[in-house]
C-alpha cells in the first residue's frame, strides 16, 4: 500500500474544471472541421462526389499535407476525384481521418491530463509480431467496405446490408479477427435496422464515418497482430468500477482500476471481458455470460480486492484477463478510498497510436461536494451523462442526480466534455449508500426479482436449450 | 440530443424491451418482414418458422422441415403468427412493428391483436421462404457460443450501454 496522502489531487475541483473547458485546444476546431467534410463525402458516397464534396476533399488533402501519409492521402484524392478507386486508396483516407482524429485525441487528453495533474506514461514504440494471415477473410471484410463508401450511408439498402454476413461469419470463425468481426456487425446492425437510409431524417455522420474507417485499418493485413511487448503483472488490483459497452450481438465490460505492485508506483489499468451474445439478452441475463470469470464477478460485486500473479499488461495498460490468475480475496475495497487515495499518484497508461481517437477517451475521475450541483458541475458546463447508465445495473438518472460523490470517466464528445458515472455515494431513505455499475454481477438482492430471471425468465438458458436441440442437427 | 450528427456515439438502434423467450425464441425485422421462430405447442423438438411481410401482408408459417402449418388461413393467420406479432410487440413496441409492417395509422396500435387484426383485412398465405429465416435463426443462436474473451476489444467504446428509454 502507498503512503496515504491527502485525497484533494483525487477531486476533479472547480478550478480543474474551468481549466478543461478554457477555450478549445490549437488547431482542434479546423482538423474537425476537415473531419466534417470528409464525412460528408461518405454520406454520398464516393461515386458521388459533387462541387462541395471535391473541394472538401481538396481541403482534407491540405490538411494532412505534413504528414507521412501525404502523398498517399494526395494520390487517393485525385482518384476520388477522378472516379478511379482501389482498395489502397480507401485505406489511405482512412488512415488520413484516424490521424486527424489522433491529433484531437492527442490535444483534448493532453488538455485532460494537465487540468487533473495526471502523469501519464510515454508510449514506446514496440512493433508487434506481424503475422500475414487470413488475406482473404480480410479481403471479403474490404470488399465490403469499399462498397458501402462508394455507394454512401445515403444510399444503403438491405442487399447492401446482407452482403456482409458471410464475410463476418468468416472473420468470426477466426479468433485473431475478433475485433473486427465485432466492429462489422455492429455496423452491419445500425445499417440494417436504419435501411433503408434514404428516408432517414438524419444520417449518424460522424459515428459511421468513424466505423467505417476503424473498420478499413482492422482489415489490413497485419493489423491485428499481436502486440510484442505483453509483460506480466503481480500484485493487488484495486476496482474503481465497470463501464459497460454492449451492442446487438456482443457485450463488453471494462474494469477500471488501480494496480499496486511491489516496488512500484501505483498506475491506473483497464480489465475486458467480452462475449457474444443475442439482442434478446440484456440486463440483468447479461452478467449469466460471465459465469467463467467467477474473480472478477467477486470483484465487482463484493468491491474483493483482487490478487494477481502473472497477469499479461499490455503496453496500453489493458489487462489480459485471465480469471485463474486472480483471487477475490476477503479484503474489500471501497471504491470511493480507492478514487481518493490513489487517483491522484496512479500513473495512466499511453494510448496506442492506432487506437488515438477521443472516443477512447475515459479517464476515471472522482466528483464530490460542491463540485456537484445536481447532476453537473461547473454551473452545468460539464454534465453527468445519463444516457450511458448501462441496462445490467442499478444506477438510474435519479440517483445520479441526488448523488453527493461519483465515480465517473471523463469523456468527450460531439464538442462536449461529459462525466459517465459508474458509482455514486447518495443518500436512499436517509441512509448513505454507494450504488455501483457492477453491483449486480452475482445476482439480484431482491430475490423476486433474482426469481423472475430464472427458469422461464433465463434467456441465455433457454437459447442455450434451443441452441442444443436445433443446432447440431 | 444536440449534434447528433457529430457524435460518435449517437444512439442509432433504440434498445430492445426485455421480454420471454420460451414461447417465441427469435423476433426479427429484417428482409422486409417480420419473422421469427416460435417453440410448437406440442412438440419441444419442432418449431415453426412464421413470417408477415411489410407492406402486403403475405402471411407464411411452416415447421423448420418445411411443412406448412395446419391452422394457416388468410382470415385469421394462425396461433403461432399472433404470437410472433404480441412479441414484436413487446419486443420493439406497437408502433415501430406497426410502422415497419406498414399497418396504419401506426400510432393508433397498442397491441399485437390490434396489428394481426388490421393487417388480416388484406392479408394473403404465402408458402415457403422458411429456410432463410430458421438459418437466421440458427446464426443467431451461435453468438451464445462464441466463447467469452479477457482480450480488450477497443471498437466497443463506440458502443455503450444503454437502457431503456434512457437516451
Amino acid at each position: 500500500m502507498v503512503p496515504v496522502c491527502p485525497g484533494w489531487g483525487a477531486l476533479m475541483l472547480a478550478a480543474q474544471a474551468k481549466q478543461l473547458l478554457d477555450g478549445e485546444p490549437e488547431g482542434v476546431a479546423e482538423a474537425l472541421e476537415v473531419v466534417s467534410g470528409f464525412d460528408d463525402v461518405l454520406v454520398h458516397g464516393l461515386a458521388r462526389v459533387g462541387e462541395a464534396q471535391s473541394g472538401a476533399l481538396a481541403a482534407f488533402a491540405v490538411a494532412l499535407a505534413a504528414c507521412p501519409l501525404r502523398d498517399r492521402v494526395a494520390e487517393a484524392v485525385e482518384k476520388v476525384r477522378a472516379g478511379s478507386i482501389g482498395d489502397e486508396h480507401l485505406m489511405a483516407l482512412a488512415g488520413g481521418r484516424t490521424a486527424l482524429l489522433g491529433a484531437v485525441h492527442d490535444a483534448y487528453l493532453g488538455r485532460l491530463d494537465a487540468a487533473l495533474g495526471r502523469t501519464r506514461a510515454t508510449w514506446e514504440s514496440t512493433g508487434s509480431n506481424v503475422e500475414k494471415e487470413s488475406g482473404n477473410l480480410l479481403a471479403g471484410c474490404r470488399s465490403w467496405l469499399s462498397e458501402l463508401a462508394i455507394t454512401g450511408w445515403r444510399g444503403v439498402g438491405h442487399d447492401l446490408v446482407e452482403a456482409c454476413g458471410n464475410a463476418i461469419q468468416a472473420a468470426y470463425a477466426e479468433p485473431k479477427l475478433r475485433r473486427l468481426a465485432v466492429l462489422l456487425d455492429g455496423l452491419a446492425s445500425e445499417l440494417r435496422a436504419a435501411s433503408p437510409t434514404a428516408t432517414m431524417e438524419h444520417v449518424p455522420v460522424r459515428r459511421w464515418a468513424d466505423l467505417w474507417s476503424r473498420a478499413m485499418l482492422l482489415s489490413q493485413p497485419g493489423a491485428l497482430s499481436a502486440p510484442a511487448a505483453t509483460t506480466e503483472v503481480s500484485g493487488r488490483l484495486l476496482i474503481l468500477g465497470v463501464d459497460i459497452h454492449e451492442h446487438e450481438t456482443a457485450v463488453q465490460f471494462q474494469v477500471h482500476g488501480v494496480l499496486e505492485e511491489a516496488g512500484a508506483q501505483p498506475r491506473l489499468v483497464r480489465a475486458s471481458i467480452s462475449a457474444g451474445k443475442t439482442n434478446t439478452v440484456s440486463g440483468l441475463p447479461l452478467w449469466r455470460l460471465l459465469l467463467g470469470y467467477p474473480q472478477m464477478l467477486k470483484g465487482l460485486a463484493d468491491h474483493s480486492v483482487l490478487e494477481l500473479s502473472a497477469m499479461p499488461l499490455l503496453p496500453s495498460g489493458d489487462l489480459v484477463w485471465l480469471d485463474d490468475r486472480a483471487a477475490a480475496t476477503p479484503e474489500a475495497a471501497d471504491p470511493f478510498a480507492t478514487a481518493r487515495v490513489l487517483l491522484a499518484v496512479a500513473v495512466a497508461p499511453p494510448v496506442p497510436p492506432l487506437q488515438r481517437h477521443p472516443v477512447r477517451i475515459a479517464e476515471p475521475v472522482l466528483l464530490e461536494g460542491q463540485v456537484l450541483e445536481g447532476g453537473s458541475i461547473e454551473g452545468g458546463s460539464i454534465e453527468l451523462d445519463p444516457g450511458r447508465l448501462p441496462s445490467c445495473g442499478p444506477l438510474t438518472p435519479e440517483l445520479v442526480k441526488s448523488a453527493s460523490s461519483c465515480i465517473g470517466l471523463l469523456r468527450w464528445d460531439a464538442g462536449r466534455w461529459h462525466v459517465q458515472p459508474i458509482a455514486v455515494q447518495t443518500l436512499v431513505k436517509k441512509k448513505p449508500v454507494t450504488v455501483h455499475n457492477g453491483q449486480w454481477a452475482l445476482g439480484h438482492p431482491d430475490p423476486k426479482v433474482a426469481k423472475a430471471s430464472s427458469g422461464a425468465g433465463d434467456t441465455v438458458a433457454i437459447l442455450r436449450e434451443r441452441a442444443g436441440r436445433l443446432l447440431r442437427k | 440530443m444536440p449534434n447528433w450528427e457529430e457524435s460518435s456515439v449517437a444512439p442509432v438502434v433504440p434498445p430492445l424491451h426485455p421480454r420471454k423467450l420460451a414461447k417465441v425464441p427469435f423476433v426479427e425485422l429484417a428482409d422486409g418482414r417480420l419473422q421469427g421462430v416460435v417453440s410448437s405447442g406440442s412438440d419441444i423438438e419442432r418449431v415453426y418458422v412464421s413470417a408477415i411481410t411489410a407492406g402486403t401482408h403475405a402471411l407464411s408459417c411452416s415447421t423448420n422441415n418445411n411443412r406448412p402449418c395446419g391452422g394457416l388461413s388468410g382470415a385469421w393467420g394462425c396461433k403461432h403468427l399472433h404470437s410472433l406479432a404480441e412479441e414484436a410487440v413487446l419486443q420493439y413496441g406497437a408502433e415501430r412493428v406497426a410502422r415497419f409492417l406498414r399497418v396504419e395509422p401506426a400510432d393508433t396500435v397498442s397491441s399485437g391483436d390490434d396489428i394481426m387484426t388490421r393487417l388480416l383485412a388484406s392479408a394473403s398465405v404465402e408458402r415457403g421462404g422458411s429456410a432463410t429465416v430458421f438459418s437466421r435463426f440458427l446464426r443467431h443462436l451461435a453468438y451464445l457460443e462464441l466463447l467469452a474473451s479477457g482480450e480488450p476489444i477497443p471498437e466497443l467504446q463506440w458502443f455503450p450501454s444503454a437502457r431503456v428509454g434512457g437516451r
